[in-house]
């Protein structure tokens, strides 16, 4: 009888062959680990490509050994042509800004542990979420296949700003295939989140265990139920401007490219489109992306955080709603990206206010954890630190969103280097800081293997002084007058600066070979870590209370009830100072003891 | 690290006696801190229910971006040029309406079938292939009127009012595809005896979102083009 309803509990029996167990995976922790992978193998190319940007900003005319290999025409000898740093340019923002700060910490951990935090065995519609993935990597195939054409990939930066995007081959190197293939890569990969979202709403609304009411559920299981209602709303935006993109390039239409244009002394054959349209379309798309790179980052990392503090967080509600505002708030601010672009100054205006009053849900979100912080006695490991840093980093590319959300003074400074370092900060190095907690934290779970906590604390000193070296001399630059996508300075207000772009370039080389000791610590870890107990952290949240690795259908055939809300720390039970959610035990909290 | 305590999951044996969904806390269930489960609701609406309307959502964004985009690219330039819809929409968008009504009508006599009134036994698909036929007949529908207007020699890069209506009209026609492939979903599982009342639900509310996302398509065109 216990046997037969266990079975029957999963609604696809586990795979047996090869292909179905790690390639073609319904199971969404495969599918989850499967993003992960997706999202290194993603960031190892993005951090590539910025190692050859800084080396060339650096110095000018050195060759990079191996770099005419990519490129016979855009690095002839090793040294790349300006063209060419403005192609790497746009690959790095589009791989980094989709597949890795979107991928990571979304599709690799939300699919992973919603199930899980939720009290399912899996998400409701295994296949799309197969599918999902696949489209996914189909995309980034796509993108990257783009290095392999005759004239490489798109320069148009990874905003794709028309009318460049729109023009063709004239606009220059990879212009024509190029832009084809981002645009096509793009639009597949929203229909691959947009298959995801599908899969997180009902999962958290729908399938969770008895007893969880939404209250109830962790603050990673909520960032990303936020963040797929974002996602579900900004890609579906993103994929109908993609689609218009291709058919100006394909079908001849004129949507982006004004009349009359003249480039490289040929008049274009388009007539009347609007460049201003595909900028409303993206940055509706792209305001919100930033937030969907960086909520699940603050849920992964105040999930972190309670764990190591022992306590909740002051406010459980408060933070979510937080999260929530964030969401809504992150589509009335879009046009602050737009402030130079000739808009009419009162839409300027109504954007700027709403660009003001974002940052009280994120203060709000600071402000709560600095507080919950003090006084708790935090343990310290590589989690909780990469969590410490992900604050600091948020605080400190945060501080500058305050100067760029005025119209007047971003007039001044867009397009510099304040800006690039601004938004390294606040969703680059941030996210990439939530992304680096959650693996430390939810590794034992995932592999079944503890990671080396000497290496990750290494790892972490070296990544927190070193992207500050890094990001925080771009302020600087900014404020200076120097302009971004520049891949050389000769103007003559430039080159005291030149020194300057130096120390941020070994900052880089270093910084990134830091990441070679994560890399060395992850693959270390999963073949020959110490074995992981189910529980290291002494944890409350459900995805403790399965076995590790978790099993086929989560949690052995029977699903869990929930007794008690997502952290209880600081009490007094059987199993020490917490009380899990799946156990019966009845506690005194303290608030309930006063 | 300290040591750990693994805490076993707490088995709900009234869960293991039911299919599946049918126990889960859902967005309604409330169960308060003492862990008194006996207020809990016991049903939470099946996933494919909200689902639907995260899909619903998705393409309401889309076409807003599309018709936002048509409103911006129409207001910011002077090559626009009014062109006269091909008179076949308004006939496809009558066989559309009705393909609603068919819709509602099987989905009635299916549920009635499902929940064992004999007065309906006989062919319960009957309606869905009428839809279906009705379906099939608006895209078809839609091929002619593009066939009209490439004979008036308006194709898709011919100007911007064309490639706004080939664009909306296609995609707006594929996602009815999509449709059509939800109801021959529906009516395999109906012959199988295996259909599950909200998988019909949902293909019924795509169904009738795709005739109002029509009307409102229809609107717009005939007011911008």
């Amino acid at each position: 009888m216990h046997d037969m309803s266990a079975h029957a509990a999963h609604h696809h029996a586990p795979p047996t062959s090869f292909i179905r167990k790690h390639v073609f995976s319904l199971d969404h922790k495969v599918i989850g680990k499967q993003y992960y992978a997706l999202a290194l193998v993603a960031a190892l190319c993005g951090m590539a490509l910025s190692w050859f940007m800084r080396i060339h900003l650096a110095w000018n005319n050195a060759a990079i050994p191996g770099l005419q290999l990519l490129s016979k025409n855009g690095a002839p000898g090793g040294v790349m042509t300006p063209e060419y740093y403005l192609q790497l340019m746009t690959m790095h923002g589009t791989i980094m800004v989709f597949f890795v700060l979107t991928t990571a910490p979304f599709a690799a951990f939300g699919n992973f542990f919603l199930p899980i935090q939720v009290g399912a065995e899996d998400m409701p519609f295994p296949r799309f979420n197969m599918m999902s993935f696949w489209v996914t990597c189909t995309g980034f195939v796509v993108l990257m296949a783009s290095f392999f054409t005759a004239e490489g990939p798109t320069l148009g930066g990874w905003t794709q700003y028309a009318p460049l995007n729109a023009v063709g081959p004239i606009g220059g190197p990879g212009q024509g295939t190029g832009v084809v293939l981002w645009a096509a890569s793009i639009a597949l990969f929203c229909v691959g989140q947009l298959l995801g979202s599908l899969n997180f709403i009902p999962t958290t609304l729908d399938l969770r265990a008895k007893g969880m009411s939404l209250m109830r559920l962790p603050l990673s299981a909520w960032a990303w139920f936020i963040t797929s209602c974002m996602g579900l709303t900004a890609f579906a935006v993103l994929m109908p401007a993609c689609i218009l993109v291709i058919l100006d390039h394909v079908a001849g239409t004129s949507f982006f490219v004004a009349s009359n244009l003249v480039m490289n002394d040929q008049l274009l054959p388009h007539s009347g489109g609007s460049t201003l349209l595909w900028q409303h379309l993206f940055w509706f798309f792209g305001h919100p992306e930033v937030y969907i790179a960086i909520v699940p980052g603050i849920g992964i990392v105040s999930h972190i955080l309670i764990t190591n503090m022992r306590k909740p967080m002051l406010s459980h509600r408060v933070l979510i709603y937080s999260m929530g505002a964030l969401a809504v708030l992150s589509y009335m601010v879009y046009g602050h990206h737009m402030f130079v672009s000739g808009m009419n100054p009162f839409s300027s205006l109504a954007f700027s206010f709403p660009t003001l009053v974002i940052t009280i849900p994120s203060t709000i979100v600071v402000l709560i954890w600095t507080f919950s912080l003090y006084g708790s006695k935090l343990r310290i490991n590589s989690a909780s630190l990469f969590a410490l840093g992900f604050i600091s980093m948020f605080v400190s590319g945060g501080v500058s969103g305050f100067f760029l959300a005025q119209p007047s003074i971003d007039i001044m400074l867009h397009a510099t280097y304040f800006v690039v370092g601004h938004f390294h900060l606040v969703m680059g190095v941030a996210a990439m800081f939530g992304i680096f907690g959650g693996t430390y934290f939810w590794f034992p779970k995932m592999a079944g293997r503890m990671m080396n906590e000497t290496l990750g604390k290494i790892h972490f000193w070296l990544s927190f002084v070193g992207a500050y070296c890094i990001f925080m001399p771009f302020h600087y630059l900014g404020m200076a007058g120097n302009v971004r996508r520049y891949s050389t300075f000769v103007d003559d207000f430039l080159q005291p600066l030149i020194p300057v772009h130096r120390f941020i370039t070994i900052a880089a080389l270093i910084t990134g070979a830091a990441q070679l000791v994560f890399l060395y610590n992850l693959i270390h870890s999963r073949f020959w870590g110490k074995p992981a107990p189910d529980n290291p952290w002494e944890a409350t949240s459900l995805e403790w209370s399965t076995a590790t690795p978790p099993p086929f259908d989560n949690f052995g055939g029977k699903l869990p009830v929930v007794y008690h809300d997502p952290y209880q720390y600081g009490v007094q039970s059987s199993a020490g100072d917490y009380v899990m959610q799946a156990s019966p035990e009845q506690v005194k909290t303290e608030h309930e003891e006063k | 690290m300290a040591t750990t305590v693994h805490e076993p999951p707490q088995i709900d044996p009234d869960r293991l006696l039911k299919p599946r969904h049918s126990g889960n806390g859902g967005w309604r269930d409330l169960v308060p801190a003492n862990g008194d489960l006996h207020v809990a609701l016991e049903h939470s609406p099946p996933a494919s229910s909200s689902a639907i309307y995260v899909v619903l959502f998705a393409i309401t964004m889309m076409f807003a971006a599309f018709s936002s985009a048509l409103i911006v690219r129409k207001g910011s330039s002077l090559d626009w040029q009014t062109f006269t819809l091909p008179s076949i929409l308004y006939l496809n968008t009558l066989i559309l309406v009705a393909s609603s009504v068919t819709l509602e009508v099987s989905r009635r006599r299916v549920a009635a079938f499902m929940g064992g009134l004999k007065s309906h036994a006989e062919s319960p698909a009957r309606w869905l292939y009428i839809t279906l036929i009705l379906g099939l007949l608006f895209v078809a529908g839609q091929y002619a009127a593009w066939l009209q207007l490439r004979a008036q020699g308006l194709y898709l890069a011919t100007n911007p009012s064309s490639s706004f209506f080939y664009v909306l009209t296609a995609t707006h026609a594929l996602h009815v595809l999509g449709g059509l492939g939800g109801l021959i979903y529906v009516i395999r599982k109906l012959g199988k005896s295996t259909l599950r009342r909200n998988a019909l639900d949902a293909t019924a509310r795509y169904w009738h979102f795709m005739d109002v996302l029509w009307l409102y398509l229809l609107c717009l065109l005939w007011m911008k083009l």
